[in-house]
C-alpha cells in the first residue's frame, strides 16, 4: 500500500515560477489523472515525482519516507515515445529489468536463471497482449502495441507507483479504447498507484479515481513569471471505482451515469442524496 | 512530368551508375592512344597493355632483390598499420566517447581539450612522431589513429547525447546502474553508429596512411607510389591507386554489410 504526500511544492527555473505551492494526498491504490493547458506544469509535476526534476522548495513522500534524489525501481514509467529499447526485442525488453537486478555486473542471465525470467517475461507479454511477437523489435510494432510493450515493461519490476505521461496520446480512437482496457486491468491486478499525465478529459474520466486539474490562474504577461500554476479542480470520480474490485474480462460491477437517452435508473442513490450521509 | 518525378527502372539505374567509369577509361584510352601516337616512350598516359604488364611485374613476379611479390607485401604493410590503428582509435573513442556522451562530469573534463585537439592538423605533428618514436611502425600508426581519433570521440560523444533522455529515465526506473545502462543501453545502439564513423574516416585514416609512407618508410603501398614517381612511373603509380581505391572500397561495403547483419534493428530507428 502506497501512499504519496506532495507538501507545499514549489518549481521554479530561474525567476520563472511554474508550480506554486502545491500539496496534495494520494490514496494507496489509487489513480490519479493530472490534466490542465500545455504549459501548466503537470508533466513538471510528474518528472518530479519520477525525480527525474527536483523540487526547487518542498517534499515528495511515499510512505512517509521522502522519495531517491534519482529515479529508482519503486517508481515505473511510461513516456508517450521512446519508452522502449529499440535495439532489444519485445522479450528482450521486458527481461531487461529481470537482468539489471540480478546481475550487476554482467547485466545478462544465462541458464536456468534465464529460463525462469523469460517464463516470467512471457507471461506478462501475454497478459498484455502481445503474445506472438516476443521475437519482433519494437520498430515492427504499431503504436498501440508500442505502449503494451512499455507498459509490460514498467510494471515487470513490481513498482510500487506507475507514471505515465501522455502514454495514449499518440493513439488513434480505437487502439486508445482497447489499450484502456488493458490499463485498468493492470491497475486492478497490481499492487500500486497510478499517477497519469493526460490532455484528453474522456481518457481522465474513464480511468481514474481521482482528477486534478492544474491552472494557471493569473495568466496575464506581467503576471507569468511571478505567479505558478496551481490546483484549480480536484475532483473525486463517482461512483469509486476500488481498485482489485474488477477482475479483468469480468463485466464491471459499478455502473456509470446514464446517457441522455438511455433509461432512468430506478435504484441507488446520488452522492448528494440525504441517505447516503446517514450510511 | 517534373524531374523529381521522373524515376529510373533498375535497368537504367545500372546504366546511369556505370556511365562515369565508362566515360572515366574511355577519356583515359583516347588520350592515351592520342600520345603514344605522337611519342611511343611517353610514360604519362601509359596503355591499358603496359599497366597490364606493371600489374603482372608487382604482383604477380618475385622481386629481384628482396624476393618478395611487392603489391602483396606492399599491401600487407599498408593494412598492418591500417588496421592497428583504427583498433587502436575505437577502443580509444568507444571509452571516451561513451564516458563523454554519457557523465556530465567528464564531459565537462575533456569536451573542451578533444574539442581543441582535434583542430590540430595531424600532419603538422608528423615530424615531432618521427623524432619522439622514430621511424619505425609506431609513428605511422600514431598519425593515423591521432588523425581518426578525436574525430571518432566527437562523434561517438554526439551520437549517445542524442540518445532520448527518456531511454535513460526508464533505465533508471528499471533499476540499471550507471555500468549496466553503458552496457546494456548505449552500448549496444552506439555500436552500428560506430560502424558509420569508421566509414566515414576510413578516407581521413588513408590520407595519413600514405603520407606517414611517403616520408618516411621502407615498404607500403603509400611508399612504393612516391618511390616510383621519380621515374615517372605510371604505370605502377596508376594501378597502385586504384588498387588502394578498392581496398577503400571494400572495407566501406564490408562495414556497412556487417551493419546491417549484426544489428537488423538499427535500419527501422534511424
Amino acid at each position: 500500500m502506497t501512499a504519496i504526500s506532495v507538501r507545499h511544492l514549489w518549481k521554479e527555473y530561474g525567476d520563472q515560477i511554474v508550480l506554486e505551492d502545491i500539496s496534495l494526498e494520494f490514496a494507496p491504490r489509487s489513480f490519479v489523472a493530472l490534466v490542465g493547458p500545455s504549459g501548466c506544469g503537470k508533466t513538471t509535476f510528474l518528472r518530479i515525482l519520477l525525480s527525474q526534476e527536483r523540487a526547487t522548495r518542498g517534499e515528495v513522500l511515499i510512505d512517509g519516507r521522502p522519495i531517491a534524489p534519482e529515479p529508482e525501481a519503486d517508481r515505473g514509467v511510461v513516456f508517450q515515445r521512446y519508452s522502449v529499447f529499440p535495439h532489444l526485442t519485445v522479450l528482450g525488453n521486458v527481461v531487461l529489468a529481470a537482468e539489471f537486478a540480478a546481475a550487476p555486473v554482467t547485466g545478462r542471465l544465462f541458464g536456468a536463471r534465464r529460463r525462469q525470467a523469460d517464463e516470467e517475461a512471457r507471461a506478462l507479454i501475454a497478459e498484455v497482449g502481445l503474445k506472438g511477437a516476443e521475437d519482433k523489435y519494437p520498430a515492427a510494432l504499431s503504436g498501440g502495441m508500442q505502449q503494451r510493450l512499455a507498459l509490460a515493461q514498467a510494471i515487470i519490476r513490481r513498482p510500487k507507483i506507475l507514471l505515465l505521461d501522455e502514454p495514449f496520446g499518440a493513439l488513434d480512437p480505437g487502439i486508445r479504447a482497447d489499450i484502456h482496457v488493458l490499463m485498468k486491468a493492470l491497475w486492478n491486478s497490481c499492487e500500486m498507484s497510478v499517477v497519469m499525465v493526460t490532455h484528453d478529459l474522456r481518457e481522465a474520466f474513464t480511468l481514474a479515481t481521482r482528477i486534478i486539474a492544474f491552472e494557471r490562474r493569473r495568466n496575464r504577461p506581467e503576471e507569468k513569471d511571478r505567479y505558478g500554476a496551481t490546483i484549480a479542480k480536484d475532483i473525486e470520480v463517482w461512483p469509486k471505482r476500488i481498485a482489485g474490485t474488477r477482475i479483468a474480462g469480468q463485466p464491471k460491477q459499478t455502473t456509470t451515469a446514464p446517457g441522455r437517452d438511455d433509461p432512468a435508473l430506478s435504484a441507488g442513490t446520488g452522492r448528494d442524496d440525504p441517505a447516503l450521509k446517514t450510511a | 512530368m517534373r524531374l523529381i518525378n521522373v524515376r529510373p527502372d533498375r535497368g537504367t539505374v545500372l546504366a546511369l551508375a556505370i556511365l562515369p567509369f565508362a566515360l572515366v577509361i574511355l577519356a583515359y584510352v583516347l588520350g592515351s592512344a592520342e600520345r603514344l601516337a605522337l611519342n611511343p616512350d611517353d610514360k604519362l598516359l601509359p596503355s591499358f597493355g603496359t599497366i597490364g604488364d606493371a600489374i603482372v611485374r608487382m604482383a604477380f613476379t618475385a622481386d629481384n632483390r628482396t624476393g618478395d611479390y611487392l603489391l602483396w607485401s606492399d599491401t600487407a604493410a599498408s593494412l598492418w598499420r591500417l588496421f592497428a590503428a583504427l583498433a587502436i582509435s575505437t577502443a580509444a573513442a568507444l571509452v571516451v566517447g561513451v564516458l563523454i556522451g554519457m557523465l556530465p562530469t567528464v564531459r565537462a573534463l575533456l569536451a573542451p581539450f578533444v574539442g581543441m585537439v582535434s583542430m590540430v592538423p595531424p600532419l603538422a605533428l608528423l615530424p615531432i612522431l618521427f623524432i619522439v618514436m622514430g621511424l619505425g611502425e609506431e609513428s605511422k600508426i600514431a598519425l593515423i589513429a591521432i588523425g581518426i581519433t578525436p574525430y571518432l570521440i566527437r562523434d561517438l560523444a554526439m551520437r549517445v547525447e542524442e540518445l532520448p533522455h527518456e531511454q535513460m529515465i526508464k533505465a533508471q526506473t528499471l533499476g540499471a546502474s550507471s555500468w549496466l545502462i553503458a552496457l546494456r543501453v548505449v552500448l549496444p545502439q552506439i555500436a552500428p553508429r560506430l560502424m558509420d564513423a569508421l566509414r566515414l574516416s576510413l578516407g581521413p585514416a588513408f590520407l595519413f596512411l600514405i603520407a606517414a609512407e611517403a616520408i618516411a618508410s621502407d615498404s607500403g603501398l603509400g611508399y612504393r607510389i612516391f618511390l616510383v614517381r621519380r621515374y615517372l612511373a605510371m604505370d605502377v603509380i596508376l594501378p597502385y591507386v586504384a588498387w588502394i581505391t578498392l581496398l577503400a572500397v571494400i572495407m566501406d561495403f564490408a562495414l556497412a554489410r556487417a551493419r546491417r547483419l549484426l544489428f537488423p534493428w538499427f535500419g527501422a530507428v534511424r
